[in-house]
């Protein structure tokens, strides 16, 4: 009997849970906005309306996915740096 | 003046976040880079007197450099205001190693952002360490100091610490940006807009940067309370049992 009312608990949380998951990610969808950087969104933008503009970075991302390249890499890269300190802190051999 | 003087030259669209490349006029660019300097060295000298001090620190900075410097170029998407914005992570740096430090931590990740990923830009660098760095890290510090003297738990005072640091940052960046850009017209009115425009995104995210240094907090407590004691977060009165 208990084993049978822990299916019954285990199915009842995935009908709240999945359909609440699957509303989570279409509430994105409804946002009001296009997921524009808000120092897009609103430091340009403000600025822009006060005549100032923004310039070209100096050492230019070049286009299509090169900027999403190095995010990732920077990404990457902090945060292997991230998990070597925390091994360091945290590991056997501190 | 080289770094503030080279990125105002060029003049075509750049797509960034924090302060943009070349938004702030000149005069204002290399003022917040000569309010920021003070702030670098001090933070240079404490590194390295933490340094000498005791070497099992260095990886407690290297850790926070790493957290910061992924923390200040994740954007976040918030579904109530159809934005992407970042948290900062000055606020648990600044608990973690002091804020001077942290002044240091965001120099450097800002820095490799302006360099590397079109994120703010050289001529605003100084303007946007100040927020972030200056501002943020004190913020958090005092918040977090302020809020254990009341008697506020470890993860009770990392979260206003981080809440305050985010919101700190993001009303500093609306002060920058008002005096950089106001021309003739009034600052008040600008700067009340500037700070009405980022309140949608950077309400729930201050709340998410709380949480962030909370856990944070408390994580290190739970796995090295013997740091906090170093770097004066907490007591040895307040070690655990275990430790």
């Amino acid at each position: 009997m208990p084993e049978r009312r822990r299916k019954w608990k285990i199915l009842l949380m995935h009908l709240v849970l999945l359909p609440t998951l699957l509303f989570a990610f279409y509430f994105f969808t409804l946002a009001p906005k296009s997921w524009e950087g808000v120092d897009e969104a609103v430091v340009e933008k403000i600025a822009r309306e006060h005549g100032r503009e923004a310039t070209a970075p100096l050492i230019e991302p070049g286009s299509g996915d090169l900027l999403l390249f190095g995010f990732l890499v920077g990404g990457v890269v902090a945060g292997f740096a991230a998990g070597y300190y925390w091994r360091q802190l945290t590991g056997k051999d501190k | 003046m080289t770094l503030v003087a080279l990125p105002l030259l060029s003049a075509t669209p750049a797509f960034a976040m924090h302060i943009s490349e070349g938004i702030l006029p000149f005069h204002w660019a290399a003022f917040w880079y000569l309010v920021l300097a003070p702030f670098v060295a001090l933070g240079v000298r404490r590194l390295n007197a933490i340094s000498r001090e005791d070497l099992s620190l260095k990886p407690l900075v290297g850790l926070l450099a790493a957290v910061v410097f992924i923390i200040s170029c994740m954007p976040i998407p918030v579904p109530t205001a159809g934005t992407c914005s970042h948290p900062c992570g000055t606020g648990v740096a600044a608990i973690l190693v002091g804020p001077l430090v942290s002044v240091l931590i965001a120099a450097v990740s800002l820095l490799i952002q302006a360099l590397f990923l079109a994120h703010g830009g050289l001529s605003t660098l100084g303007a946007n360490t100040f927020s972030m760095g200056v501002v943020g890290s004190f913020a958090g510090w005092l918040a977090f100091r302020g809020a254990r003297r009341l008697g506020g738990s470890l993860a009770v005072a990392g979260f206003v610490a981080g809440l305050l640091a985010d919101w700190a940052t993001y009303a500093a960046t609306a002060l920058i940006l008002s005096l950089g850009i106001r021309g003739e017209a009034s600052f008040t009115p600008l700067f009340v807009k500037v700070v009405l425009a980022f309140l949608p995104t950077q309400l729930p995210l201050g709340i998410l940067e709380g949480v962030i240094t909370a856990g944070m907090v408390t994580l290190l407590y739970r796995k090295r309370p013997d740091l906090l004691v170093k770097m004066r977060v907490i007591t040895e009165k307040e070690l655990p049992a275990h430790a």
